[in-house]
């Protein structure tokens, strides 16, 4: 019904609803899950890859340099903050392009890291624009900010197409994020360690996401910690290899095919 | 003929500036707070071109309150000397050059450290224990050279300021008379008679 008025994303429909912003939160539903915890000594990001696929060429990833991921899910916006995106891939790069660039005009005008709530809230302006002028369709991404600065510490906020952010403990974007969020729940608890957060992390999602087992091959995963020696944060994402030596860790990789032939 | 000084010691910084306001051989007015409180940890005293001075300082001071406002934390004491220093720079090679010096004395809350930066016209910045401008510098560097001790208690540093003040008295020609003194620490900002 009201479908007159979902053409433009700059008018209200008679019930007083944006229906762009509803159909752009509609898409990111569709799209891999992102989750993100945040411990007494650092934040952790992870999230499942839909673009995946024998003939996907990942080398890049796997031995480059660079600051880590496949450049699908996870991406570093600044030396102080790790972004996990969902929705449509190319928006959140036009996204993620943008706040790269706030976070470094922070850094040219006040020589310090932006503060992660402002490069938040930076985006979200931006994003609000999209639904109030120009006629354009919003962003259909949402995204995790996992972040550390000096004034409060680890910090993890979602801004969603509306333009709209909030800061959280634990929250789960994308696809089943409702059974997420509800395991999450129930299994969070206010002073975990940021080792307790990681195996929090890996538990729902092996419970959320859509294959079988966990691997590298499906698994983003990204932690930000302090470095106390050298006084300053570290983002940290993970490598292929990294993310399956975790899973062994925790006990959570997937078995040999030979062996479960046995 | 403007002088000011600026120390740090355990926990606060002090920061002094005559409250001379002159032009050629007459004092307009004795009684002129050249020390802007720029956000509740933060100084600045500012002296050089009359008129350029106040216009710039009112400029960094309502930016710097504007970024606090709009942000819900303050800038702290290193971001807002780099923004300071920036706008420094800027405007050195614009048609028309602010000429003003500076001292930022702040407290940082989030590393619980004074801080303080002599800043010069050209965007000079240099994060320093102690600091002075004007005439009255030649006099009041060589002291703390020798008496500033970085973790002195608020008593000892005003001691070691007063005498900065006593020997600009004794030695420059044109004696400022009387100063305002500012100290910031961990409460915030206040004012103390010398």
């Amino acid at each position: 019904m009201a479908r007159r008025y979902d053409s433009r994303t700059t008018i209200f429909s008679p019930e007083g609803r944006l229906y762009q912003i509803e159909y752009a939160m509609e898409a990111i539903s569709h799209a891999g899950t992102v989750l993100g915890v945040l411990a007494k000594d650092g934040v952790v990001l992870a999230a499942e890859k839909r673009v995946t696929g024998k003939l996907l060429d990942l080398s890049s990833a796997k031995e480059g340099g660079g600051y880590g991921g496949s450049g699908e899910k996870m991406f570093l916006l600044n030396s102080n903050v790790i972004g996990g995106v969902a929705g449509i891939t190319s928006d959140a790069n036009s996204l993620v392009n943008y706040a790269r660039t706030v976070a470094q005009q922070h850094l040219l005008q006040y020589n310090d890291d932006i503060p992660v709530e402002l490069l938040a809230q930076r985006l979200c302006d931006m994003k609000q624009g999209y639904t109030q002028f120009g006629g354009l369709r919003p962003f259909g991404v949402s995204l995790l900010y996992a972040g550390y600065d000096p004034h409060y510490h680890f910090q993890l906020y979602h801004s969603d197409p509306s333009g709209n952010y909030s800061g959280w403990k634990a929250t789960c974007i994308g696809a089943n994020n409702g059974t997420a969020q509800s395991l999450l729940k129930q299994e969070y608890k206010d002073d975990l360690g940021v080792e307790e957060a990681i195996g929090l992390v890996l538990r729902v999602m092996s419970k959320t996401m859509d294959s079988t087992t966990l691997g590298s091959e499906k698994l983003e995963f990204a932690v930000l910690t302090y470095d106390q020696v050298a006084k300053a944060p570290k983002a940290k994402i993970y490598k292929p290899a990294e993310i399956d030596a975790l899973l062994r860790a925790e006990g959570l990789a997937k078995k040999d095919e030979d062996t479960e032939m046995k | 003929m403007e002088t000011s000084f600026a120390l740090t010691g355990k926990g606060y910084v002090i920061v002094a500036a005559d409250t001379t306001a002159a032009r050629s051989i007459v004092k307009m007015q004795i009684d002129q707070d050249k020390i802007k409180e720029l956000s509740p940890h933060l100084l600045m005293a500012y002296s050089g071109e009359p008129g350029d001075t106040v216009q710039f300082a009112e400029y960094v001071e309502r930016n710097i309150r504007l970024y606090q406002i709009r942000n819900l934390y303050p800038l702290r004491p290193a971001a807002a000397a780099s923004w300071i220093r920036r706008s420094l720079a800027e405007s050195l090679r614009s048609r028309n050059p602010y000429s003003v010096n500076l001292l930022l004395g702040g407290y940082d809350a989030s590393s619980h450290t004074p801080n303080l930066y002599w800043i010069d016209y050209l965007g000079t910045v240099v994060e320093v224990p102690f600091a002075a401008h004007g005439y009255g510098s030649y006099f009041a560097l060589s002291l703390l050279d020798r008496y500033h001790d970085p973790e002195a208690s608020l008593e000892e540093g005003l001691a070691n300021l007063k005498r900065c003040i006593d020997e600009v008295a004794k030695r420059l020609v044109v004696n400022p008379g009387k100063y305002k003194v500012k100290v910031v620490d961990k409460d915030g900002i206040r004012e103390v008679e010398i």
